[in-house]
């Protein structure tokens, strides 16, 4: 418990993200926000892509920020925090400044911003090697253009551009392992995380700070308009994901796996689908094939993250 | 006046000059033709240690501009440059780096659009972005090149406007030829350019701000207007830097420039290095007394109509040549004659040239001057007529 | 609501500063249920003031100090998490 005593002193008495925001009631990106900027105890420069936290917190004239925050385009966030970053370098060399305390400059973007039409950018700004952190809040889809698919969308989810019908089951392809994509840069540090995970992503944001270099979090976060359950069953609903094994909970060192959270008693994977009205067409009884697939990836994936784990002796 | 070294320098490589020169803090650089002897001469430069720049090789122009606004936004001085499909690719971005007052400075190797995919000189890639509220200006020649973006700091900065300033240089006409060029000796540059200074940079924490909000349909007219009218400024502010750098260079700059218009019953506006060309054109036929000149437009953007207007005043007829065109409308830098000489009595005539490198010969100034020109310049088979 | 500004007026790119940006009261999203605490149970543990998605627990130094009504939204998220069921939620005439 001293860990939040810890975030809330960090703040300095000024939440970083103000309430007077639209984010929907029970988002789960502010808890992101909250945990990350609260963890960090230098200054902060927030870069934003385009999505529900930039729209929803910065309708001129006002502002939901009480740090500096800068937000350019979608796709280009983490080209933008490249050259924020490269900014203070050369500013630092040319004040020659070598102590004192650097701005931590860290990237708040959606899954789309991310993994989609964000993911040139971010693989630029991983191999060229800048010190930032890039946190994806994950919640498998463009939620703030109305829940459309992106490629974090899960197998079998209704989106309002891969809908349910006569003909359709859903998202007819998986999900893109981002978090592998990420460790396939050889950057110090790579984690996946879940919001409600929150002492888990907290340890793993002062890791990332830690690393000499490029950090990448990816972090699952709820939806409850676009995923469909009522704001209250958020925890149950991001608990389902994790004890299930949907959502394993990781990081990674320098390429070394470990794994971070390991459920006492795995849940099965209905228990994730199940309060979801965008998973609910595969609860019947003629999709449970469906349901079998996405259970034994689950346990594929599983399994082969394990042997990496164990691998690196995690 | 400072004694100042003349090379022999293409356009590219005296722009590098200029810039390790001004030693700016970050270039995002990504390369294509032909401006990348700008990045190289300046990589080398860094390289050496003879600038000092943070060189950031991103993996796109899109890229290239978005870290170029993260840096000069953050409050570091920031240079980069391109052409053609680049200009293309970071066109969103160019619009919002003007909409955000980011003073970013461009080297553009003027490169025609895809497609078919052409390598060589014309005008198009600057007219795609001449709506995105960003300063040109078009260099006649290397030194030129050189000069304006050594001034392009300085005017990007300038309190009353905060915008992108591109320099653009024709694309291996000026980029790959070599000219003797006069560089300002490092220290003059190094006053002259001073240092970087931006209302609300994002590395000062102390006075955190949230820059790039979400506008509604209550705001965003109104921000339109302010960054228009802080274009629009830079008519006011060139006069007092051109003086400036007069005073180290001896050469003194403005929004056009006028060549032997004085009783000129015929005339050509043009943009870029055919500028020169038609110099040569316009002496030969004056000594044959013929009475001929030239507007050359260093500014496009901001347009100097008023400035044009009075040039052109006394000027029968006007040819206005275009290195781009745009198909089903009026070329461009034809529509914005038209409409700065709306109302007056000269006869105007659009002639289109050079698209895709297509060379202007001086037998071509000729015909336009004699009024034999077609509106396709040098076009193979029948001309079309809008 | 606030006063709108002409474009000479507008910062340079729109920056806005947080100390002169205006209030933006969203309690006006609830939908008939707010947040209640009984303070003897609760132990101050933070976790309601780490979920609230509108930061609407307010604190004082690291002490629960009481919602933020303004701006609370009425997810109930922090009821569900609080882990001694101090924080319920009642209507949102029930007096305070």
């Amino acid at each position: 418990m001293s860990r939040l005593k810890t975030l809330v002193r960090n703040q300095h008495g000024v939440q970083p993200l103000r309430g007077g925001h639209s984010l929907c009631q029970g988002c789960g990106i502010p808890m992101v926000v909250r945990t990350v900027l609260s963890t960090i105890e230098t200054p902060v420069i927030v870069v934003n892509a385009t999505g529900c936290l930039e729209v929803a917190t910065t309708r001129y004239p006002t502002t939901a920020w009480t740090v500096p925050w800068l937000h350019v385009a979608f796709e280009n966030s983490a080209a933008v925090a490249s050259g924020v970053e490269s900014a203070q370098r050369a500013l630092r060399r040319r004040n020659g400044l070598t102590s004192g305390q650097d701005v931590t400059v860290v990237v708040f973007a959606g899954d789309g911003g991310t993994y989609d039409i964000g993911l040139q950018a971010l693989s630029g700004a991983l191999e060229r090697g800048h010190r930032f952190l890039f946190v994806c809040y994950d919640n498998e889809a463009y939620m703030n253009t109305g829940v459309q698919r992106s490629s974090a969308t899960p197998f079998g989810a209704g989106t309002t551009t891969t809908p349910v019908g006569l003909d359709s089951f859903g998202k007819a392809q998986r999900r893109k392992d981002m978090t592998a994509i990420a460790v396939g840069h050889h950057v110090p540090y790579v984690a996946q995380a879940a919001s409600n995970h929150w002492d888990d992503l907290s340890r793993k944001v002062e890791r990332a700070v830690a690393a000499n270099g490029p950090a990448f979090l990816n972090v699952l976060t709820d939806c409850p308009l676009g995923w469909g359950h009522e704001p209250r069953l958020a925890p149950q609903v991001l608990d389902a994901a994790v004890d299930s094994l949907y959502w394993p909970l990781y990081d990674v060192v320098d390429g070394a796996y470990r794994l971070t959270y390991r459920p006492q008693k795995i849940a099965d994977v209905e228990e994730w689908l199940r309060p979801q009205k965008r998973f609910a067409h595969l609860l019947r009884p003629e999709n449970a094939g469906l349901v079998d697939e996405i259970r034994s990836r689950i346990e594929r994936d599983w399994n082969a993250l394990l042997e990496r784990c164990n691998d690196e002796g995690g | 006046m400072t004694h100042a070294a003349r090379e022999l320098l293409t356009g590219g490589e005296a722009v590098a000059h200029a810039m390790r020169q001004i030693d700016p803090d970050v270039v995002p650089i990504y390369p294509i033709t032909p401006q990348t002897p700008i990045i190289q001469g300046y990589a080398q430069f860094v390289a050496d240690g003879r600038a000092h720049g943070e060189l950031v090789n991103v993996e796109s122009e899109h890229s290239a501009m978005s870290a170029a606004v993260g840096a000069a936004l953050a409050g570091a001085r920031t240079m980069t440059a391109t052409s053609s499909q680049g200009m293309a690719l970071m066109a969103e971005i160019v619009y919002i780096a003007a909409s955000m007052r980011a003073p970013i400075v461009v080297a553009v190797g003027n490169r025609a659009l895809s497609g078919p995919i052409n390598i060589h000189c014309d005008h198009s890639d600057s007219m795609l972005i001449r709506d995105s509220g960003v300063v040109q200006l078009f260099a006649e020649n290397a030194q030129e090149a050189y000069d304006l973006t050594v001034l392009a700091p300085r005017l990007a900065e300038h309190p009353a406007v905060l915008l992108p300033v591109l320099v653009c240089q024709d694309g291996f006409t000026i980029t790959h030829s070599a000219e003797p060029v006069e560089l300002l000796p490092d220290a003059a540059v190094a006053e002259f350019v001073g240092e970087y200074r931006i209302p609300h940079a994002m590395l000062d924490v102390e006075h955190p701000t949230s820059q790039g909000p979400f506008a509604m349909p209550d705001y965003y007219f109104e921000f339109r207007r302010d960054q228009a009218a802080a274009l629009v400024r830079v008519l006011d502010v060139l006069p007092e830097l051109a003086d400036e750098l007069a005073a180290s260079c001896g050469r003194r700059y403005s929004a056009v420039e006028e060549y032997a218009l004085d009783g000129a019953e015929r005339a050509i506006v043009a943009l870029g290095s055919s500028a020169g060309t038609i110099k040569d054109v316009v002496d030969e036929l004056r000594a044959d007394g013929e009475r001929v000149g030239l507007l050359k437009i260093t500014s496009f953007r901001p347009f100097p109509a008023a400035a044009v207007a009075a040039a052109l005043a006394s000027v029968a007829e006007v040819h206005v040549l275009d290195r781009a065109d745009s198909p089903g409308g009026a070329p461009p830098l034809f529509a914005e004659l038209a409409a700065a000489l709306y109302g007056s009595t000269t006869a105007l005539h659009s002639h289109v040239y050079g698209l895709g490198g297509r060379e202007l010969h001086p037998a071509d100034i000729r015909d336009v001057f004699a009024g034999t020109a077609s509106d396709y310049v040098g076009l193979r088979g029948a001309p079309c007529h809008a | 609501m606030a006063q709108l500004t002409p474009w000479e007026e507008l910062e340079p790119g729109g920056a806005i500063a947080p100390s002169t940006s205006p209030a933006s009261p969203t309690g006006g999203w609830r939908t008939g249920l707010r947040p209640d605490v009984d303070l003897s149970k609760c132990v101050n543990c933070l976790l309601c003031w780490l979920y609230c998605p509108d930061s609407a627990i307010t604190l004082d130094g690291t002490v629960f100090a009481g919602f933020d009504l303004e701006h609370c939204k009425g997810c109930e998220i922090c009821a569900v998490v609080c882990p001694t069921d101090a924080i319920e939620m009642v209507a949102e005439e029930t007096a305070a």
